[in-house]
């Protein structure tokens, strides 16, 4: 291998698989300290709103699964992107240990804006256009899933699942928009750039939130894609010397 | 600092206790499970494949060895 520093080099799963290793336990305690934080900052520093009273605080968690869920389904995205195109390995175990993590994320989100419309709206459901097309984001999440565990052949299965992610990412800017596009029952994006809705303490515990689920998903995404690149490599050298390196003890 | 001035006044989140408080629950409870059955799912890939290595290596020796 060469010496000289190359970043195509991470594109290998023989270098990305201690690399991920190391960094999973960092990713973890960094989501633990930002989501102890913007607990501590959101549910019992941050004051109450002065139309949703305490209800208000369920977005510390309903907005960060929701962005998560969105962005998540982008990566995936970008990646069947690269994998279609340049055939790299890389990409499908990428997408593959992606895609569970977005659907509980797509799941919370709508579990919690359901516990959210309930006492706001007075309604657990409508069929607003924010809310369909987040269903139709986890149904998505759902369906690739489904797709790729019903194909045995890897190659084949990351080819026709990154085909339906490439297909069903036009939801995502529909998802995210609608607010503007559609007369809503849901309320616009809480945060712009330009100037926010929110009390400081709240954007705050909002984007500490945000930190949490995003070192949430990095962490699980990594172990599982660990996991598939064993699993998928198994008869390459590297895979040989990490499983017999098993067979002896040593790092579970 | 703390907004709440009682224990239960944090408990009851101004009447929306339960809707706020369910949905902490439901994410903390993914967010337990989920970590433990990627881990549990990792250890036993491991295992098998581990096997499937040793059973390889087996079959190459008594090959040689004819």
């Amino acid at each position: 291998m060469k010496d000289r520093f190359n970043l195509y080099r991470f594109a290998s799963p023989a270098t990305f698989y201690p690399l991920a290793g190391t960094l999973i336990p960092y990713f973890v305690a960094l989501a633990v300290l930002f989501g102890l934080a913007g607990l501590y900052l959101g549910m019992l520093v941050a004051p109450t709103d002065f139309q949703q009273g305490e209800g208000y605080r369920i977005i510390f968690i309903h907005v960060p699964a929701s962005w998560m869920s969105m962005f998540i389904y982008l990566v995936m995205a970008f990646w069947a992107a690269i994998g279609l195109a340049f055939n790299t390995r890389l990409s499908g175990m990428m997408t593959q240990a992606l895609a569970p993590t977005g659907a509980l994320m797509a799941f919370l989100s709508l579990l919690t804006g359901a516990l959210w419309g309930k006492p706001m709206w007075g309604a657990w459901w409508v069929w607003d256009a924010r809310l369909t097309s987040e269903l139709i984001l986890l149904f998505l999440y759902i369906g690739y899933m489904a797709l790729t565990a019903a194909i045995d052949d890897a190659r084949r299965a990351d080819k026709a699942g990154g085909l339906l992610l490439l297909v069903g990412v036009v939801n995502v800017p529909i998802i995210y928009f609608s607010v503007k596009w559609w007369n809503t029952l849901h309320q616009g994006s809480s945060i712009n750039l330009a100037k926010s809705s929110m009390a400081q303490t709240m954007l705050w515990s909002m984007l500490l939130m945000a930190m949490c689920f995003w070192m949430y998903s990095i962490a699980l995404a990594l172990m599982r894609a660990r996991t598939i690149m064993l699993e998928r490599e198994r008869h390459t050298d590297w895979a040989r010397v990490e499983l017999s390196g098993h067979l002896t003890g040593g790092e579970q | 600092m703390i907004y709440w001035n009682s224990f239960s006044d944090f408990i009851a989140m101004g009447g929306y206790g339960f809707y706020v408080w369910s949905s902490f629950g439901a994410t903390a409870l993914i967010m337990t499970i989920e970590p433990i059955v990627v881990a549990r799912n990792r250890k036993s890939t491991v295992a098998r494949l581990k096997r499937q290595l040793r059973a390889d290596a087996r079959a190459e020796n008594r090959n040689t060895a004819e």
